[in-house]
């Protein structure tokens, strides 16, 4: 059986991001994601905010993981050669009742230690964000806000902990914790591994994993949201991110945009059961467009490209962040919900101080690569920059995707850092994800796909195994 | 920076009937840029018969309506022809930039004529709910697959929308021994063909559903099935008649729609609903040097049509190019 001092569950951001932070320490660490790839949970399908730490209750964790998290984001954004745009949010009062809201907000915020915060006024507004609806009558403006692409922010992630000699091993589902002092067994379909310390970040099923190893005091409750992408003609639609004033539940429907320039409008915050309802549905979507024409009335609903639903893994008011005195050696790390993929660097940090304080000892490594080698998106270069990556490699002037300008040499690149299926090629170099979704480049892609992986093309998935693209093939393979 | 006479962007049968008319009206430089492997466009996978009834007086299917084209062009050795090309930019005064394995190119043509076709209406286009499973085809990539690739894309297929290429791979799909459980249309009548109602749906006993829409999409992994129900004069679900069918696969046939993206880029003034260039006069633009044929000006019914307006998009090209002089 293989043995190491840190086992964790789950390859979202928050799993990721612990393992490339543990990474720096001569420590063996093993991550086990269920899925097909990293990042196919809750990480993939979110927002994409790095939030500033407005809207969170004053002295609550996340609150606080968010404010350091937007901090070091930054930093690691930069190590990882990750886009990280700041763009700034405005929270909206149409009224004055709201307007007055606006400086308890503030003052709550200051008080988490979001720094720059201004009010500013219609006028202000008139300038700085044109397609802002005229009945806004102020905002609360908080520069810091900015965005990511949250999937490419996993990938990453792993792959620089990867790099600093972490395991990851995706399509392993953890199905049995068993307490054998001084270590746990992690029992997966594949076998079993030794830990001495297990980190518990498995999402959605953060409360199963948990009780596998007997603690079952909390339960998580998927919060869904739906988000709804614009045609990137619309890039510019909104300089800011808008917000409405938050409810006790949500932040409200924004009007966003992607890391890749889509505008975006979302999410719902539907209480449900199934931890699997990722549907998007009518109701969803009538609220979306009501919400984000508040914000800004000239959206039309023609204009929607792409749609998907999330689900924030919900276990009451707070992040849920501790070592389980009753299990050892057993942190968990649940009910990450928003604003998650912005705290995630500094939970990280956090689980790193709870295992110090539980005797692990954090001994730097003497060669710690903290840089990633940048990849190349065509649709992100200027054109000169195209022209010499072309006379490089050859396979860039190789266009596959029409409708985002992806070239074969991207797609080849995507593969050889991880990408095993359809959805994972999407998410890194955004082949299919514009507005003719795939039915161009899919049987390209499927041909690039096999012949870099071996596979055949009947086994060519969307997202992992049940996926297959197609059913049977007349060809020989 | 390369100069030309003119450019053809595209090398289905529109860019062909284009380019092969602007040579005979006597415009001697001339470059088609094609992004995909080979000239002929979609009508490579259209092998159902039923093409050139008007123009040649014969049933060809769609590769051999392209070949005739194909040759005649390949004779024309002043045509320069430039497949895997990808055109990337165009700016207002013509100047294209295209990639190309192993090159980035930039040309600026006197005339340019946008023969680019059109793409499939998407799912996501008529906001149809539910989940994202793999199983979910434009029926023109599952054209592709069946009869370009050899792959067969499900067994048990739902058809949302009566156009005419989910009408023809309706039939295609039973003749490759899946089983087309219904189609879904949303209108009274279909707007695809007559004769594809006949011909690929009657003669074959394929269920097809008229005021009817598909409600939902389920399956996680893959597709399992689609709840369906009818609707009213103003397209709204009439309650308790709503029924689910099983299927592994969902083909969406929604429309088409013309493919203007470059020109848009250019400055051309397009129609926001149809996505066709405002135009006083078939193939013409609001751009005086930019002209545009074939599906991406319109979409047609038959490739007869393209050829033909393509033809005079040639030879209006041509004596914009001679007017210049
Ligand atoms: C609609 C929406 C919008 C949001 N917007 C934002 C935003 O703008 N900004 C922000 O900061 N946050 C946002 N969030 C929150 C953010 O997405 C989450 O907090 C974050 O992604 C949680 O990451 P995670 O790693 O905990 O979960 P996940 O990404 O779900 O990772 C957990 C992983 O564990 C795996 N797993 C589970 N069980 C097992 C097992 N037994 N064995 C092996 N693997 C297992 C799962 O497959 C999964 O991949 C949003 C959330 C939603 C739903």
């Amino acid at each position: 059986m293989n043995l190491y001092d840190i086992a964790i569950i789950g390859g979202g951001v928050v799993g990721t991001a612990i393992a490339r932070e543990l990474s720096r320490y001569r420590l063996t660490i093993v991550l086990f994601e269920k899925e097909a790839e990293v990042a196919f949970g809750v990480s993939k399908s979110n927002s994409g905010i790095i939030h500033p730490g407005t809207q969170n209750p004053p002295a609550s964790l996340k609150g606080k993981l968010c404010v350091q998290g937007n901090i070091l984001t930054r930093r690691l954004a930069r190590e990882l050669a990750v886009d990280f745009k700041e763009a700034g949010e405005l929270i909206v009062a149409f009224s004055e009742e709201e307007a007055g809201r606006l400086i308890q907000l503030k003052k709550d915020a200051e008080a988490l230690g979001v720094p720059r915060l201004k009010i500013v006024d219609k006028k202000w507004l008139r300038k700085n964000e044109p397609n802002l609806s005229g009945e806004a009558i102020a905002a609360l403006y908080a520069p810091t806000a900015g965005i990511i692409s949250p999937y490419r922010w996993v990938y990453d992630l792993a792959e620089n902990a990867i790099q600093n000699g972490a395991e990851i091993r995706t399509g392993l589902e953890v199905k049995k914790i068993l307490a054998k002092k001084p270590r746990f067994e992690i029992v997966t379909q594949k076998g079993a591994f030794g830990a001495r310390f297990v980190i518990n970040a498995a999402g959605l099923y953060a409360d199963d994993v948990s009780a596998m190893s007997g603690i079952k005091n909390f339960k998580i409750k998927p919060r869904k949201g739906e988000e709804f992408l614009l045609d990137k003609k619309l890039e510019g639609l909104t300089k800011h991110l808008l917000f409405p004033l938050p409810s006790n539940i949500s932040k409200g429907i924004l009007v966003t945009r992607t890391s890749d320039g889509n505008p975006m409008i979302g999410p719902t915050a539907e209480d449900v059961d199934d931890k699997t309802d990722l549907s998007t549905t009518s109701e969803g979507f009538r609220k979306v467009l009501e919400g984000a024409h508040k914000l800004v009335p000239s959206i039309n609903e023609n204009d929607v490209i792409a749609y998907f639903a999330g689900l924030r893994p919900v276990a009451g008011e707070d992040f849920i962040i501790r070592h389980e005195d009753e299990a050892p050696g057993f942190i968990n790390v649940a009910g990450i919900q928003s604003p998650g993929l912005t705290a995630a660097p500094a939970i990280a940090l956090m689980v790193a101080g709870i295992l110090r304080d539980h005797g692990l000892l954090l001994k730097k490594k003497a060669v710690f690569r903290k840089h990633r080698k940048k990849e190349y998106h065509l649709f992100a270069i200027p054109i000169a920059k195209t022209k010499k990556l072309i006379k490089k490699d050859a396979s860039y002037g190789d266009i596959v995707c029409r409708c985002e300008m992806v070239s074969a040499k991207e797609v080849r690149e995507a593969i050889a850092r991880g990408a095993t299926t359809m959805d994972g090629i999407k998410f890194r170099t955004r082949a299919q994800a514009g507005r003719c979704h795939g039915s161009f480049c899919t049987t390209r892609l499927m041909k690039i796909l096999a012949q870099e992986t071996g596979l055949s093309r009947l086994a060519v998935t969307k997202r992992g195994k049940g996926s297959e693209l197609v059913k049977t093939g007349r060809v020989s393979d | 920076m390369i100069k030309r006479d003119l450019v053809i962007v595209g090398g289905g049968p529109a860019g062909l009937a284009a380019a092969i008319s602007a040579y005979e009206n006597g415009i001697k430089d001339i470059l088609l840029l094609e992004r995909d492997q080979y000239l002929g466009g979609l009508l490579n996978q259209c092998i159902h018969t039923g093409f050139g009834i008007e123009y040649f007086k014969e049933v060809l299917t769609g590769p051999e309506y392209a070949d005739r084209f194909i040759r005649k062009i390949k004779n024309i050795t002043s045509i320069e022809i430039s497949l895997r090309s990808f055109v990337v930019r165009l700016e207002k005064d013509k100047t294209l930039t295209y990639l190309k394995p192993g090159g980035l190119f930039t040309v600026r043509p006197r005339a340019l004529i946008m023969a680019t076709g059109c793409r499939e209406k998407t799912r996501e286009m008529v906001h149809i709910p539910g989940t994202r499973p793999a199983g979910i085809f434009s029926a023109g990539l599952a054209q592709k697959l069946i009869n370009i690739e050899g792959l067969l894309p499900g067994k048990e297929v739902v058809i949302i929308g009566s156009g005419d290429i989910g009408l023809i791979m309706a039939r295609r799909f039973t003749l490759e021994g899946a089983e087309v459980k219904g189609i879904i249309e949303i209108q009274p009548t279909t707007r695809g063909l007559l004769r594809n109602v006949v011909q690929c749906v009657e003669d074959f006993g394929i269920p097809i559903y008229f005021n009817h829409k598909v409600l939902r999409i389920h399956g996680s992994d893959r597709v399992e099935k689609v709840s369906v129900a009818k609707v009213d004069e103003k397209m709204n679900e009439i309650a308790g008649t709503e029924f689910d069918i099983e299927c592994d696969t969902v083909l969406v046939s929604v429309g088409l729609i013309p493919e203007n993206e470059l020109i848009e880029m250019a400055g051309v003034i397009i129609d926001k609903r149809t996505n066709s260039p405002v135009s006083t006069e078939v193939n013409k633009t609001s751009v005086p040097g930019i002209f545009v044929c074939g599906n991406s000006y319109k979409v047609y019914d038959y490739v007869d049509s393209v050829t033909v307006d393509s033809q005079l998009a040639g030879k209006m090209a041509a004596e914009y190019i001679k007017g210049l002089d």
